[in-house]
């Protein structure tokens, strides 16, 4: 019987001897890695996707992992949140705090971060659609704590096309989001150099079941798709491309996985080069963050999740990553409690201090299997995206092409579980029907009405006749060609709510209503 | 089937959830097992998935829901089948719900609830024995 991986590249017996290119970890194209001593200088970034409920219980959270050795902070907002809307708003109920922390206006996000030096902490938010705004209320958290604003580091998602397509997030049509997007990397690049504007993310295209091939392929379309916006605003792409970076999945396939990472360097390297004409070697590394793949967990006998874990967020370690969630055991079932979250944490440091892989850079360079695998899953992706190039992005999205695929894949998958010729332990094999349940995180459903109420409070505090006034400004900036970067910056220090800039913003751009479903 | 009568069925994203790939993959399943299914898309209101329901003439409304927003969504959505004495309708619920709602939904009209992992053709079995088809 023949083998394949999850991408179904057919796997030789043993892999013959072959004249492999000769790189090195820190020189161009950067198959290797981007630095030259990996992770000798420094280890990957630790960094747990955390939030829920209001402010105050995100940053105890926060806090937990913080002095449990985590190195950077990540953070989940909940869906009204990442939808635009505030936590009054009709279409909120039953969603504020659920999966992610409900933030309404800059005063959340001071409690969010309270005890927290945002000079010297790295922090990591999943936000898209409204990014510009969840970005200025964290510099005025910055402003307002007596912290050089303009040191500050970390990164937004930022990554509107994986959202029409995988994710769901979206609030503007494409063309206005594109707008909010290369306005973000042009105010940055003067202001917060050191902000990562950007992750261009593979991660959930993955996660909506594509193959590794088809992640590759579609987050460097996307990446390209947002390097060609900032070119033609204008923007130098020695500057705003160090500032680029990437989010890809770490899932079951090990091997497959490390190939991607490495497969997906050297293609970023090339095309900022050769397409692109970038000269600043910075603008041709593909730095990313990876996590491992939420959808491989399982509901039967979760322990098992801390195996798949393991191997998930090594290959991601083998593949030279930058910064690591790892997910916990319980995440099929609810989002992580204390205890789970730990586990999940320490997995890491397991691999960091005690297991040496570490040590040296790229250890599976030379590898004849994983050279020839690397090559492969660039060789397929490439023709991927030629495929997507000859339609456009924008209309490959539009006409659901790209979606089509990636729904082909999930569907194909499903039915090989179906019919056990992939196997997942616990779920169609080793089955059995005594697991424990363990105990899981809640989110009551008080959280919503303390947050209508914070936000009452908020509006009954602040002068309205300011947020009235920068609001107006804001619809007029925002139907010119004008950056609206600072004039959001001072809607936020008016304490103006999420919803109602976004708001703003939507009577200006309208929003976005797919036009196809599958 | 044509003999045993046709299943209508619609699939519905409820609330601002935007994790699909599971209500696609049931949705293609049950049309491949011969069934009529209508995908309602991204960010359904409960109000919308009744409409579209009636409109459709289904006889079952599979949800799809992934962000523990179910059990306020899904009561609305039972309520409102309910107040317009929609009886005809099986609603069945499929995502990330925790053993302790599970009752908590069936005991407001939801004829089962599936979990990560259901195989499909649980889920077509289900629906063949469980919901009445329209002759």
């Amino acid at each position: 019987m023949d083998k394949r991986t999850l991408s179904n590249i057919e796997v030789p017996v043993y892999k013959e001897k072959f004249d492999i290119e000769d790189s090195q970890p820190g020189k161009y194209p950067f198959t290797r890695g981007v630095y030259s001593t990996m992770y000798r200088g420094r280890y990957w970034t630790m960094r747990q996707y955390s939030g829920f409920s209001t402010a105050k219980e995100t940053n105890e959270r926060f806090l937990l992992l913080l002095n449990k050795g985590q190195t950077g902070l990540s953070c989940a907002f909940d869906l009204p949140t990442q939808m635009g809307y505030d936590s009054d708003d009709e279409i909120a109920q039953g969603e504020v705090g659920k999966v992610g922390v409900a933030i309404d206006t800059v005063e959340d996000m001071k409690i969010l971060f309270d005890g927290i030096d945002l000079s010297k902490v790295s922090t990591s938010m999943t936000i898209n659609a409204p990014a510009m705004v969840l970005l200025a209320m964290y510099i005025v958290v910055a402003e307002e704590s007596g912290v050089d604003a303009s040191q500050i580091r970390g990164t937004i998602q930022n990554d509107i096309l994986k959202e029409y397509i995988a994710r769901g997030t979206y609030i503007y049509p494409p063309k206005q989001s594109m707008r909010l997007i290369t306005d973000i990397f042009e105010y940055c690049a003067e202001n917060y150099k050191k902000f990562n504007t950007i992750s261009i993310s593979g991660y959930h295209i993955r996660e909506a079941g594509s193959t590794a091939v088809q992640e590759l392929a579609f987050t460097l379309t996307n990446a390209r798709e947002y390097v060609r916006a900032a070119l033609s605003k204008g923007l130098d792409i020695d500057v705003f491309a160090k500032r680029l970076s990437f989010f890809f999945n770490a899932h079951n396939d090990f091997f497959e996985e490390i190939a991607k990472f490495r497969a997906a360097r050297r293609m970023w390297a090339r095309m900022m080069k050769d397409e692109f004409g970038a000269k600043d070697e910075k603008s041709m590394m593909l730095r990313f963050h990876a996590q491992t793949a939420g959808s491989s967990l399982t509901a039967q006998q979760p322990e098992n999740n801390i195996v798949r874990v393991t191997l998930q967020a090594l290959a991601a370690v083998l593949g030279g990553t930058q910064s690591l969630h790892t997910n916990s055991k319980d995440e099929a079932l609810a989002l992580p409690t204390n205890a789970s979250v730990t586990t999940a944490l320490r997995t890491q440091q397991v691999i960091a201090h005690e297991s040496g892989v570490a040590n040296t850079a790229d250890p599976l360079g030379g590898s004849y299997y994983v050279e020839w695998l690397t090559d492969e899953l660039e060789k397929q992706a490439k023709s991927l995206i030629n495929e997507v190039e000859e339609i456009g992005v924008l209309d490959a999205i539009a006409s659901g092409v790209i979606q089509t695929k990636i729904h082909e894949s999930a569907y194909e998958h499903e039915k090989l579980l179906n019919q056990k010729e992939r196997i997942i332990v616990g779920v169609n094999d080793f089955v059995q029907e005594d697991t424990e349940v363990p105990e899981l995180m809640k989110v009551p459903d008080s959280v919503s009405q303390d947050q209508i109420n914070n936000l009452k409070k908020v509006k009954s505090e602040r002068d309205q006749e300011k947020v009235d006034k920068v609001l107006s400004k804001l619809k007029e900036i925002a139907s010119t060609d004008n950056n609206i970067f600072p004039v959001v910056l001072d809607a936020v220090r008016a304490r103006a709510s999420l919803g109602e800039i976004s708001n703003t913003l939507r009577d200006v751009f309208g929003v976005y209503r797919p036009s196809f479903t599958i | 089937m044509s003999n045993e009568g046709i299943y209508r069925v619609v699939i519905a994203k409820i609330g601002l959830d935007g994790h699909d790939r599971g209500a696609k993959v049931v949705a293609r399943a049950l049309r491949d097992a011969g069934m009529e299914v209508i995908y309602t898309g991204l960010h359904q209101t409960p109000e919308n998935i009744v409409e579209i329901a009636l409109q459709e003439d289904a006889n079952a409304i599979g949800i799809s829901i992934l962000s523990g927003a179910h059990n306020f969504l899904v009561k609305k959505l039972m309520k409102l089948l309910k107040k317009r004495n929609i009886d005809d309708v099986k609603v069945f619920v499929g995502g990330i719900i925790p053993d302790a709602d599970i009752g908590v939904l069936e005991e407001l009209g939801v004829i089962g609830v599936f979990g990560p992992g259901t195989p499909l053709d649980e889920i077509v079995l289900f629906v063949k024995e469980n919901v009445e088809p329209v002759i």
